[in-house]
């Protein structure tokens, strides 16, 4: 059937089995709104209007982190991609699966500094996994096929779909494609048998090894393939800030994160271990610290389905290139073959009673303060209150890396944050697209006053569509982490993270007519979070906390782990 | 070290960018780079020199595989291959025998002029890096004007040594092999 290309959109994203959509509208695409309007419905596709692009490209992030589908967005020419732009390098970070609609200017008028225009697949080319501007309505269909594929498959992240306004107003027959065929594009998935099978013998041989797992296990669908190998192998596991909930943190050989604000018992093992195990992880400057010093006596397996990510940073002595899950299930095989053939497992109770009598020196501690409400404690009531079960969105800050070290995440997907690139401003509509996903399960955005002025607009998104996210501020009055790097590494000179003027968040959120409750005291504080989650909808719970916390332990830029600070 | 690298690629819309936005979003230094067409409709050949440690072409080469429509990338330096580049030269020939000079060095290179005017000639000659760099080398004293170099191609020996191994965990990357018609 002829149709013209908005509602080839539409019909497209019905064939991705597309649910939600998170878009704002705009001139250049003024034909997919119509259509959306009339077509939508009939089609199964929900559309969020959103308060801002960026939030829009946070929520689609939000939905894919929570589920690992697709997130979708939609947004116009010029400033609504632009706007989108740090959305779209957040998801390139961190492995996100994001297909980005956008409005161009007609193609006659491209390069001509039309109303509205910008190269949008120019900007975003070295922050999307690919792009691509629609140049022929034909080619409609076909591309956004590929860019689904190339989103969601091998290493996931963002695709732009750049389309110009007469590409949404011709028309032409509507064939989806059904399979695909790229010439530059195979990822690889499984593991080279050889590879494997060394890697299992060092597996099997080490006497202090570390399995080190990261948001690519998760990515990969391979929680409970690496669970089978730890336990079978015996191996303490660390996860990375992106990996958590890939390996159930109240397992009793999980070590919980590692890195700059791991734990120190966590640093210590990975620095001392004999063989580090990467799974789905890239050794980033965040986790390793100085590299000249990191882990200098350990051999190091490298599981990647992205082989730039082998070898960039730690040279790998074991590279297996391909999917977690596939390589997770090819080296438990292999370990039952060598163990039958007589190989012998070390013993390791050594390794974790050391690991374990380095926690006892220095575990996650905090001070208490009278009636002084401390962050930690909010995190820790907030586990006890919800069983570990919500899914926990975080901002980016000292309340992100407070909930990473104390919320234990049991279930991969249940911990969403912005890992690579640290976007403020992230959990709250990342949450909003969680909620979306998962109307089921209870949705938590932890958020600080700093990242929260800059998305809380998204108030009115929850409000319209009453998305029942749950937004527990950590308000200090400070941009926290700013503060503390002032405090500890700029001799206590405060400059510009004093956060003065802040809106009265409570009112705040009553003007979007969303619930909003506060504690100022200790003593308020379980009440205040059981209070608020018990409301239905969204509700905002402003914790005034103590104002100058610090995150302990800290590695400072540029040390050694084990050169990290305690308290 | 120097490294020269083949690369099949789409021929489509901002190709060329992306390639060369690669080398400078992760500081990595392009050389030399040409671009032509294959005789495969919709494929295009990149030749490009490059130089770092092995780490960083060991990257550099990843990264190129990394992009949606790369479609093969061969380091050729670590296999027979033949390089060639093209300069041309106007450079100053005003008396007789001044226009001799250039004329019996342009034999002895095996270049050729391709325009003569009353005080200069265009020279142009092919060669590998380190002849044309020495040929410039030699006109230098006699006065250029103006050059202008292609930049290097470089191609495959049809013959590879039976002895030659692919180097490292080459194989372990997702590769297509792509028959270009010769």
């Amino acid at each position: 059937m002829k149709m013209r290309g908005a509602r080839i959109l539409i019909e497209a994203l019905r064939c991705e089995n597309v649910k939600h959509i998170f878009g704002y509208p705009g001139g250049a695409v003024l034909h997919v709104y119509d259509e959306l309007a009339k077509s939508a419905e009939e089609l199964g596709v929900t559309h969020y209007l959103v308060r801002h692009e960026q939030g829009a490209i946070f929520a689609a992030a939000g939905y894919a982190q929570a589920t690992g589908k697709t997130g979708v967005a939609l947004v116009t020419s010029g400033p609504g991609g632009t706007n989108a732009v740090t959305g779209i390098a957040n998801a390139f970070m961190d492995s996100i699966p994001v297909v980005v609609f956008s409005g161009q200017v007609p193609t006659h008028l491209i390069g001509n500094d039309a109303f509205q225009e910008a190269d949008l697949t120019g900007i975003t080319r070295s922050c999307t996994k690919h792009n691509y501007l629609v140049k022929n309505v034909e080619e409609l269909a076909p591309t956004i096929k590929e860019a689904f594929h190339v989103a969601s498959t091998g290493r996931p992240g963002p695709v732009l779909v750049d389309m110009p306004k007469d590409m949404t107003a011709q028309t032409c027959e509507f064939v989806y494609p059904e399979t695909i065929s790229m010439r530059g594009y195979n990822p690889t998935l499984k593991g080279h048998p050889a590879q494997v099978k060394r890697a299992v013998e060092a597996m099997i041989k080490a006497k202090r090894p570390v399995l080190y797992v990261g948001g690519g296990a998760i990515t990969a669908g391979a929680s409970d393939h690496v669970r089978s190998l730890a336990e079978k192998l015996n191996l303490p596991v660390t996860c990375t800030l992106m990996g958590l909930g890939a390996f159930p943190a109240s397992h009793p050989q999980s070590m919980g994160m590692l890195g700059m604000h791991g734990g120190y018992w966590t640093n210590m093992a990975i620095n001392n271990s004999d063989l580090i195990i990467s799974i789905g992880a890239r050794f980033d400057d965040r986790v390793t610290g100085k590299l000249d010093e990191f882990a200098k006596g350990a051999k190091i397996v490298h599981v990647d389905i992205d082989p730039s990510c082998i070898s960039k940073n730690v040279k790998a002595d074991i590279p297996v290139v391909g999917d977690a899950k596939f390589i997770c299930q090819q080296m438990l095989g292999e370990v039952t073959r060598q163990l039958a053939a007589g190989a012998e497992m070390t013993d390791r109770q050594a390794w974790f009673d050391q690991i374990a009598e380095w926690k006892r020196q220095h575990p996650f501690s905090y001070e208490e303060d009278g009636e002084v409400i401390k962050p930690q404690y909010v995190l820790h009531e907030l586990h006890r209150i919800t069983k570990g079960q919500a899914v926990l969105s975080a901002d980016v800050g000292q309340h992100q890396m407070w909930a990473a070290q104390l919320y234990g995440f049991d279930e991969p997907r249940q911990w969403l944050n912005s890992g690579g690139l640290g976007a403020m401003g992230y959990g709250f509509p990342a949450a909003m697209g969680a909620a979306v996903a998962r109307p089921q399960d209870l949705v938590v955005a932890v958020v600080g006053d700093g990242g929260f002025q800059m998305t809380f607009n998204e108030l009115a998104t929850v409000r319209q569509y009453n998305i029942p996210v749950k937004i527990l501020l950590i308000n200090n009055g400070y941009l926290g982490m700013v503060r503390q790097w002032q405090e500890q590494f700029y001799a206590h000179n405060y400059s510009h993270s004093d956060l003065e003027v802040a809106p009265d968040f409570v009112k705040l959120a009553e003007a979007f007519d969303v619930p909003a409750l506060r504690a100022t005291k200790k003593s308020e504080v379980t009440d205040t979070i059981e209070r608020g989650l018990s409301i239905p909808g969204p509700v905002l719970i402003d914790m005034q906390v103590a104002r100058e916390e610090n995150v302990f332990p800290i590695v400072p830029a540029g040390a050694a782990l084990k050169d990290m600070i305690l308290q | 070290m120097r490294h020269t690298i083949s690369l099949l690629v789409e021929n489509e819309y901002g190709m060329l960018t992306r390639v060369a936005g690669l080398f400078s979003a992760r500081g990595y230094q392009i050389d030399t780079l040409c671009v032509g067409p294959t005789l495969e409709d919709g494929i295009a050949r990149m030749t490009l020199t490059t130089h770092g440690n092995d780490h960083v072409i060991e990257q550099i080469i990843k990264q190129l595989r990394k992009l949606i429509k790369v479609i093969k990338v061969t380091d050729l330096t670590e296999r027979p291959h033949v390089e060639r580049e093209m300069v041309m030269i106007t450079v100053n020939a005003r008396q007789g025998e001044q226009r001799q000079e250039v004329l019996s060095l342009v034999e002895i290179f095996r270049a050729r002029v391709v325009d003569v005017s009353t005080d200069a000639f265009i020279v142009e000659l092919t060669g590998n890096a380190e002849k044309v760099v020495a040929f410039i080398d030699l006109l230098k004293p006699i006065g250029i004007r103006e050059i202008v170099r292609t930049g290097i191609v470089a191609i495959t020996r049809v013959v590879a040594h039976k002895d030659y191994q692919p180097k490292g965990n080459e194989e372990t990357f997702s590769q297509i092999s792509l028959n270009e018609k010769v």
